[in-house]
């Protein structure tokens, strides 16, 4: 029997990288992670091993609550990549955290997305289960 | 003007002709003869380069191999590389370097052949790499031309942009692009369709690539490069042709950050440093060579730089402001035909570095009559997110 071709794949964050291992690792439990000084508060994100408010490296990890707005996004409709040339049109945009992060993902969940979204459109977080980690995807809230 | 510094000046240029080498010369060939054209337009030669800059195009330990490919031994090299915007950097580090005597004659170079590798810059998917930002954001697939549109999408949001008013800056671009032979032989060679001046309505009925960024909202692919030759005062009076002084220079950063305005770009910042230093304001411009990647780039810079406040870009372009034969209006735009519409291989800073030479000298296809002062203003990176800008104030005597 020949083989199937293998569907193309949704490009993965790699867990070995250091600095944001730790996120991706609470991924698995669907937990929005960031991180925030205990010395001066600065919120750090993406995360780091050290501060960028201040020289100490005594960052703690804090969970989102996975709601936020649309800062702003754009309807993709042409892509080389294998995996997301089979996806458009598509979301991306950038996420405003209700507690201060703002990150880039996809909305998902909406029919037309070149119609169906609007900048400061709350936003809840959707995972997307992956074998050792999840991808956080937003839906409107 | 005013007593303004002349620690530096251009003297040698060199544009590389062909958009589309069809594989047939490296990146490394196409900087070598871009530079002994350039030094040859200076009435130098190699012997007189004491300092290199580059971007890395030209392989690993960029500074290294590119003096061995060009048979020199510099006192200084500089390899910072800032994308688009590197060569505005290595024009404000060569006039640095020779105002503090470490250098007499810089060269700067660049070649590309990303036509010829049929590189998707703009539509690529970028795969995920090991940095930890590609670790957080690759999975989402935001192509380039998204994050510019991220941008455009949020001005229009703020400030009630339209994409007419977008289009104002491709229809300018084209109008300077159909008297550049050039740009009208490059879009020939990479099978533009319908090769003529456009509208306002054929750039928003063309085809959506990201919203809110239309197909010729976008810039090109090609293959090219060249080169630029920077000296001293004392060796800028003796070269062949006259001096095109570095009058002001600025550089900044921009990335996200919490509660940041995608907006705004660095050029905020690099722009009044460079004004600044060169003793001129924005209104005194005859020339804008501002990187084109986008039209929305070239909106968000214009307000940043200073020609109109934030915000008001849109209305400030309209009924074809920035074309050439409108002085009256404030400064012409991207007189080859920009990266819409003549070259765009990848990095294009040093192509605004050589059209305003040229205007400046009065050698341009779509000269502003009596050329005083032109900027040249880089954007390095991606505007959406994080991106460096380089400006650069140019003066004749």
């Amino acid at each position: 029997m020949a083989e199937q071709p293998r569907e193309p794949q949704r490009p993965l964050p790699r867990l070995k990288e250091l600095d944001t291992r730790a996120f991706w690792e609470a991924t698995r439990n669907k937990e929005l992670r960031y991180q925030r000084c205990d010395d001066c508060e600065t919120v750090v994100f993406y995360p780091r091993r050290h501060c960028t408010g201040c020289l100490g490296s005594n960052l703690s990890w804090y969970t989102a609550s996975g709601k936020g707005s649309i800062y702003s996004f754009s309807v993709v409709r042409q892509s080389y990549h294998p995996f997301f040339r089979s996806r458009v049109p598509y979301a991306v945009a950038w996420i405003d955290l209700d507690e201060g992060p703002r990150l880039l993902s996809n909305i998902v969940g909406v029919e037309d997305p070149g119609a169906d979204l609007t900048i400061g459109q709350q936003v809840v977080v959707e995972w997307e289960e992956h074998e050792e980690l999840s991808i956080p995807l937003f839906r409107p809230a | 003007m005013a007593a303004q510094g002349r620690d530096a000046a251009i003297v040698g240029i060199h544009e590389y002709p062909s958009r589309d080498v069809e594989g047939e010369f490296s990146p490394l060939q196409i900087k070598a003869e871009s530079a002994a054209r350039a030094l040859e337009d200076a009435g130098l030669n190699w012997s007189d380069v004491d300092a290199i800059y580059d971007a890395g195009d030209g392989g690993g330990m960029a500074g290294l191999t590119i003096s061995e490919y060009f048979g020199l031994h510099p006192r200084i090299i500089d390899t910072t590389n800032v994308g688009g915007s590197s060569y505005e950097y290595h024009a404000a580090h060569a006039r640095r370097d020779i105002a503090a005597g470490k250098a007499r004659v810089a060269l700067l170079t660049y070649g590309s052949t990303a036509h010829s590798n049929a590189m998707a810059i703009g539509v690529g998917g970028r795969g995920g790499g090991v940095h930890p930002v590609d670790n957080m954001e690759s999975f989402a697939g935001m192509t380039l031309v998204s994050n510019y549109a991220m941008a455009a999408r949020r001005h229009m949001h703020q400030y009630g942009t339209t994409s007419e008013q977008l289009a104002e800056i491709s229809t300018a671009t084209r109008y300077h692009a159909m008297r550049n032979p050039q740009a009208v032989q490059a879009m020939q060679d990479l099978e533009f369709l319908d090769i003529r001046e456009t509208t306002v309505e054929d750039v928003v009925n063309s085809r959506m690539i990201a919203d809110p960024l239309h197909l010729l909202e976008c810039c090109m692919i090609s293959d090219g490069g060249g080169a630029v030759v920077i000296a001293a005062p004392d060796v800028a009076r003796d070269c062949a042709k006259n001096p095109v002084w570095i009058l002001g220079t600025g550089e900044a950063t921009k990335y996200p950050e919490i509660g940041g305005d995608i907006t705004i770009s660095a050029a905020a910042a690099s722009g009044p440093s460079a004004f600044a230093e060169a003793g001129v304001a924005p209104d005194e411009i005859d020339v804008a060579m501002i990187y084109d990647s986008f039209s929305i780039t070239v909106l968000t810079l214009l307000e940043d730089l200073g020609f109109c406040a934030k915000g008001e870009g849109g209305a400030w372009v309209e009924g074809g402001r920035l074309r050439f034969d409108r002085p009256e209006d404030g400064p012409a735009l991207n007189t080859d035909g920009g990266g819409l519409s003549s070259n765009h291989p990848g990095m294009r800073g040093i192509f605004l570095l050589l059209e305003a030479t040229r205007q400046l000298r009065g050698e341009s296809t779509s000269q502003v009559s009596d050329a005083r002062l032109a900027v040249a203003h880089g954007n390095g990176g991606m505007l959406g997110s994080r991106h460096c800008a380089g400006t650069v104030i140019l003066g004749r005597d």
